[in-house]
C-alpha cells in the first residue's frame, strides 16, 4: 500500500512539474512583459527597460527558469512583478479561500449525489425521470448564473446570508460557514447532477451483476446488499468523477468568487493576469495544481481501499 | 441534419427516423435551430444597433420599443442577446473544432500505432484533464490576450481528452476485429482502413460529444466575459450577464434573460446530444438502463405467483421436498408483446433425490430454477398451480418472507465462479456474512464454520483462502467457495445450474462428485441443471428433459437411457455419444454423421 501512494504521489508531483515548467516557458516565449505589466501603458520604454533589468528578465529565459526552479524547491517563490508582495504570503492568504468553497462543494456534492443517485437507481419511474430533468438542469444552468440568483434572493431581498464577504474559520466559525453557503450551494449543483447520474448508471450496472444474484439467494436482505456490495462495488467510477468535480469546482470558484466578492485565487489570478505578472501567474499554478495532485491522491488511495484489484497490483 | 454524415443511406435514415420518434431530441433540435438563426440572422432581427447608448433610456422595463427592456447604459438588451448569440456560437465552434482536431488525431494514432505513443499520449491526455481550465485560460489570456481564438482553443485542448479517449479505444475496438485484418490481407493501405472503419464507428460519439463540448464553451466563455475578459464593445451573453450583475441594486430582473439564454442554448444542446446518442446506440451509461432493471426494496410483493392453467400429466408425488405444478414464466416487453420462456413446467424433488434438469441454452432450465428461488427480476411475471417447499406454499409470498427460505431451506449454486463472487470482499467476508445475519453465529464461530466448510469442499488451504479475495482464486477453488457458501446454512434444497460449465475438465468430475457427496452426507434434494447427459447419468436418480421452456419427458435415469420417449430426447442422447469419443476419432463420427 505505501509503494501504491509513493508511485501514485510520484505520478502526481511529475504531472505538477510538467505543467508549471509548461506553463512557465509558454509565457516567457509568447510575449508577456512583466516589466510593462508593472509600469502600465504609459510607461515609457526606458523606465520599462530599466525595470526589465530589475526584474531580470533581461537573463537567458532557461536561467530564469532555473532561478524560478530553485525558489521552489527552497520554498520561494519570488515577488510579485506588479505589486510589493511575497507570492507565497499572498497565495496562502487567498488560497483557503477558495479551497474551502471547491471542497465544500465536493463534499456537499457527495453526499446528494450519492444519496439521489441511489434513490434514481432504486426507484425507476416517475422519480428517475424527475431526477433526469433535474440532472440535465443541473449541467445546463451555468453556475455563475445560478450564484447571482441565489445572491440576489437570499442574500439582497431575504437577508438571510451575507451577501459578499468572507469570514475566516479562526475569527468566527459560524460566520465562515455562513460566508461560504450560497457559492458552495452554487457550486455544487451541477457537480450533484455528475455524481448522481453517474452513481445512478453504476448502480444499475452493479446490480445485473450476477454475484447480486448470488447473494441474494444467501438470503441477505436487499438493503444489506445495495448499501454494503452494491454500493462498494459501483462506488470507483463515482469517485473519479468526484475528482473530476473537484477540479471543476476550482475552476467555477474562481468566477462564483466574484459574485459574492470574495477575495479567493481567481481574483489574485484575474489580476496577475492583467499585469503579467509572472512570479505570481505562477505560483497560483503551482499552487493550484498541487491541490490538484493532493486530492487526486486521495481520491487513489479511497480507490485502492474499495479495489482489492488495485491495491494487491 | 448531422445525423446524416454516417457512411450507409440505409442506416442513416433509419437513424434519422430513430431520432425524429424522440420528441425529446426533435424540440430540442428547433430550439438549437431557431437559436442558430436568431444569431446569424441579428443584423436583421435586433430592433436596435446592440451598442447604440441612450442614457436617458437607461434601465427601461420591457415595453414594445425594447422587448427585454434597456440596460444601465440603455442599450436595447434583445439586441444585444441576438448579437451575443454569435458570440457564444463561434465560442462553441472553436473549441469543438480544436477538441476535435486535438483528440482525433491522436486518439486514432495511439490506438492504432499503440506502443510508445500511446503511454505518452495518455498520459499527457490524462494530465489535461486534471488541469482546473479557468485558471489555465486566465494564465494564457496574460500572454495572448482575451481574443475568442486563444482562449477558446485552450479550452477545446483541455476538453479534448474526453475525445482523445473516445477514438482510442474505438480504433481498439476495430483493431480486434476480424475485418480489420481481413482489410488488411487485402492489401488495403492502413490510412484507408482507419477512414474506413474507425472513422464510421468513431463518429456517433463524436457527435454526441461535440454537442456536450459546444454547451460547455457556451458556458465557461460567457464566465469568462462576466469576469470582464472579453471586448466590452461586443455584445455577449456573458458581458451581458456582467452588465446586468452590475446594476442589480436597481435592476434585479435583468438578470433573468442573458442566464435564461445562455441556460436554454446549453440545455438544448444537452438533451439534443443525449436524444443523438439514443438514435445513434452510443452508450452514455444510460443504458445501463435497459440493461437491468433497478433491484427491489423488501417490501415489494415479488414474482406472484398465481393460481392458473389447467392439470397436467405429470405424478405429483405427496411427500416430495418441492412441488412444482404448471410454472410459467412469462416476459412482456415495452412494446406489450409478452414471451413465455418456461410454459407450464410441473416438477417434484424428494429429500435425498437428485433430479437432472437437462436441455439445450435458452430452453428455460435456468427460468425455472430462478422462478423457483424467487430470483427473476421484476419484469418477469411467474405463475403457478401449485409451488411448494416441504408443504410450505410459495405463491403469493412477498420478498422478505422468500428471503427467509433463501439460504436456510433452499439455496443456489451458480454456472460462472468468478461472477458470482464479489470482487470487492473477501471470500471470508461472503462466507460469513450469510451465517452470521440468518443463522446468528457470532463473528468466530461463523468464522470456524467457514474453515470447516472451506476443508469439506477440499480447499486446500481454508486459513489461506479465507482472506484472499476473488480475483486470487482459480475457477475451481471459486466454485468450491460458492458450494460451501450454498450449503452454509444447512438448506434442505439445493440448485446448481450448470456448476461445472465453465470449469477445466479436470475439475469438473471432483466438483461433480463433491456435490453428491455433499448431498448425500445431508440427504438435500439436488436439481443439477445441465445440458450433459453424461453428467446426468453418473449422479442423476431422475431426469428431467426441457425444450422451448416445456418438459417433454420425465423419467428415472435408467429409465430414460434405456428407452427414450421423446423425439428430442433421442436427439440429445444421440449429440452425447457424439462427444463421448476421444478427440481423435471425433472428427471421423463427425463427417459420418453430419
Amino acid at each position: 500500500m505505501l509503494g501504491f501512494i509513493g508511485r501514485r504521489l510520484g505520478t502526481g508531483l511529475l504531472l505538477a512539474f510538467t505543467v508549471v515548467t509548461g506553463m512557465f516557458f509558454f509565457l516567457m516565449l509568447t510575449g508577456s512583459d512583466p516589466a510593462r505589466g508593472a509600469l502600465g501603458l504609459y510607461a515609457t520604454e526606458e523606465q520599462v527597460a530599466v525595470k526589465r533589468e530589475q526584474l531580470g528578465l533581461d537573463r537567458p529565459v532557461l536561467t530564469q527558469y532555473l532561478d524560478w526552479l530553485g525558489g521552489v524547491v527552497r520554498g520561494d517563490l519570488g515577488v510579485s512583478s506588479a505589486q510589493n508582495a511575497n507570492v507565497i504570503d499572498l497565495i496562502t492568504s487567498r488560497l483557503p479561500v477558495t479551497v474551502s468553497l471547491a471542497l465544500g462543494a465536493v463534499l456537499v456534492a457527495a453526499v446528494l449525489g450519492v444519496a439521489l443517485g441511489l434513490l434514481a437507481a432504486t426507484r425507476p419511474g416517475s422519480f428517475d425521470r424527475v431526477l433526469q430533468v433535474v440532472m440535465v438542469l443541473g449541467f445546463s444552468l451555468p453556475n455563475f448564473w445560478v450564484a447571482i440568483i441565489l445572491a440576489l434572493t437570499f442574500a439582497v431581498q431575504l437577508g438571510w446570508f451575507p451577501a459578499t464577504g468572507y469570514v475566516h474559520l479562526g475569527d468566527s466559525p459560524s460566520g465562515w460557514l455562513w460566508s461560504i453557503t450560497l457559492p458552495i450551494v452554487a457550486l455544487s449543483i451541477g457537480s450533484i447532477a455528475a455524481i448522481a447520474q453517474q452513481l445512478r448508471n453504476s448502480v444499475i450496472t452493479v446490480n445485473s451483476q450476477a454475484y447480486v444474484r448470488t447473494l441474494r439467494s444467501r438470503g441477505l436482505s436487499q438493503r444489506r446488499i445495495l448499501l454494503v456490495h452494491v454500493l462498494r462495488n459501483a462506488a470507483p467510477p463515482a469517485l473519479t468523477m468526484l475528482s473530476l468535480q473537484f477540479i471543476a469546482a476550482l475552476s467555477g470558484a474562481a468566477i462564483v468568487e466574484r459574485v459574492f466578492g470574495l477575495q479567493g485565487i481567481g481574483a489574485v489570478a484575474i489580476n496577475a493576469s492583467g499585469n503579467s505578472d509572472i512570479p505570481v501567474i505562477m505560483g497560483v499554478l503551482l499552487f493550484t495544481v498541487l491541490v490538484v495532485v493532493l486530492v487526486n491522491l486521495t481520491v487513489d488511495i479511497l480507490y485502492a481501499a474499495l479495489n482489492p484489484k488495485v491495491r494487491n497490483a | 441534419m448531422s445525423v446524416d454524415t454516417t457512411a450507409r443511406p440505409g442506416r442513416t435514415s433509419r437513424r434519422l427516423r430513430a431520432f425524429l420518434r424522440n420528441p425529446m431530441g426533435v424540440v430540442a433540435g428547433v430550439v438549437l435551430l431557431a437559436i442558430v438563426a436568431a444569431s446569424i440572422l441579428a443584423p436583421l432581427l435586433a430592433p436596435r444597433d446592440p451598442n447604440l447608448v441612450v442614457l436617458s433610456e437607461a434601465l427601461r422595463p420591457p415595453s414594445g420599443d425594447h422587448p427585454l427592456g434597456t440596460d444601465g447604459n440603455g442599450r436595447d438588451i434583445l439586441s444585444r442577446l441576438l448579437w451575443g448569440g454569435r458570440v457564444s456560437l463561434q465560442a462553441g465552434l472553436i473549441m469543438v473544432t480544436a477538441a476535435l482536431l486535438c483528440g482525433i488525431p491522436a486518439g486514432l494514432l495511439a490506438g492504432y500505432r499503440a506502443k510508445w505513443f500511446d503511454g505518452v499520449a495518455s498520459w499527457i491526455f490524462n494530465m489535461l484533464m486534471s488541469l482546473p481550465e479557468i485558471l489555465i485560460v486566465i494564465v494564457v489570456i496574460a500572454s495572448l490576450g482575451s481574443g475568442l481564438v486563444p482562449t477558446m482553443v485552450t479550452l477545446g485542448i483541455l476538453a479534448s481528452p474526453d475525445i482523445f479517449r473516445l477514438t482510442r479505444s474505438a480504433v481498439i475496438g476495430v483493431r480486434e476485429e476480424l475485418y480489420f485484418d481481413a482489410a488488411r490481407v487485402a492489401g488495403l493501405s492502413d490510412l484507408r482502413i482507419i477512414f474506413r472503419h474507425v472513422l464510421s464507428v468513431v463518429l456517433g460519439p463524436v457527435l454526441v460529444r461535440s454537442s456536450f463540448i459546444c454547451g460547455m464553451a457556451i458556458i465557461v466563455q460567457s464566465g469568462l466575459e462576466f469576469l470582464g475578459f472579453g471586448d466590452p464593445q461586443r455584445p455577449s451573453w456573458g458581458g451581458e450577464l456582467s452588465n446586468a450583475f452590475q446594476s442589480f441594486q436597481r435592476a434585479p430582473e435583468l438578470v433573468i434573460a442573458p442566464g435564461v439564454a445562455i441556460g436554454l442554448t446549453v440545455m438544448a444542446l444537452v438533451l439534443f446530444g443525449t436524444a443523438l446518442a439514443d438514435s445513434l446506440g452510443v452508450s452514455l451509461g444510460r443504458k445501463a438502463k435497459r440493461a437491468a432493471r433497478p433491484v427491489r426494496t423488501d417490501d415489494t410483493p415479488v414474482d406472484r405467483v398465481e393460481a392458473g392453467g389447467d392439470a397436467t400429466a405429470a405424478a405429483p408425488a405427496t411427500d416430495a421436498l418441492l412441488r412444482v405444478e404448471d410454472l410459467t414464466v412469462r416476459y412482456v416487453a415495452e412494446d406489450g408483446t409478452a414471451k413465455d420462456v418456461v410454459r407450464g413446467v410441473s416438477l417434484h424433488v424428494a429429500r435425498g433425490e437428485v433430479l437432472g434438469l437437462v436441455g439445450e441454452s435458452g430452453s428455460g432450465k435456468s427460468q425455472t430454477s430462478f422462478a423457483i428461488l424467487g430470483l427473476l427480476p421484476p419484469e418477469a411475471a411467474v405463475s403457478a398451480r401449485h409451488l411448494s417447499l416441504d408443504g410450505q406454499s410459495l405463491i403469493g409470498l412477498r420478498e422478505s418472507e422468500m428471503r427467509k427460505l433463501r439460504g436456510t431451506r433452499m439455496a443456489y449454486v451458480p454456472q460462472e465462479p468468478m461472477s458470482n463472487l464479489d470482487p470487492s470482499f473477501t471470500v471470508g467476508a461472503q462466507l460469513t456474512k450469510p451465517m452470521r445475519h440468518r443463522l446468528n453465529l457470532s463473528k468466530k464461530a461463523a468464522t470456524t464454520r467457514a474453515l470447516d466448510l472451506l476443508e469439506r469442499v477440499g480447499i486446500p488451504d481454508p486459513a489461506r483462502t479465507l482472506a484472499a479475495y476473488p480475483h486470487q482464486l482459480s475457477g475451481g477453488m471459486a466454485q468450491r467457495v460458492l458450494i460451501a457458501g450454498a450449503v452454509s446454512c444447512d438448506p434442505e434444497l439445493l440448485i446448481a445450474d450448470e456448476p461445472t460449465t465453465a470449469l477445466d475438465v479436470t475439475v469438473q468430475a471432483e466438483v461433480l462428485e463433491l456435490l453428491r457427496d455433499l448431498q448425500r452426507e445431508r440427504t438435500m434434494g439436488l436439481i443439477l441443471v445441465t445440458h450433459n447427459l453424461g453428467v446426468v447419468a453418473d449422479i442423476c436418480d431422475r431426469v428431467a428433459v426441457m425444450r422451448d421452456g416445456l418438459i417433454v419427458e420425465q423419467r428415472p435415469v435408467a429409465d430414460l437411457f434405456a428407452d427414450p420417449r421423446h423425439e428430442y430426447t433421442r436427439m440429445l442422447l444421440d449429440a452425447t455419444l457424439e462427444d463421448a469419443p476421444p478427440r481423435r476419432a471425433r472428427g471421423d463420427l463427425q463427417e459420418v454423421g453430419s
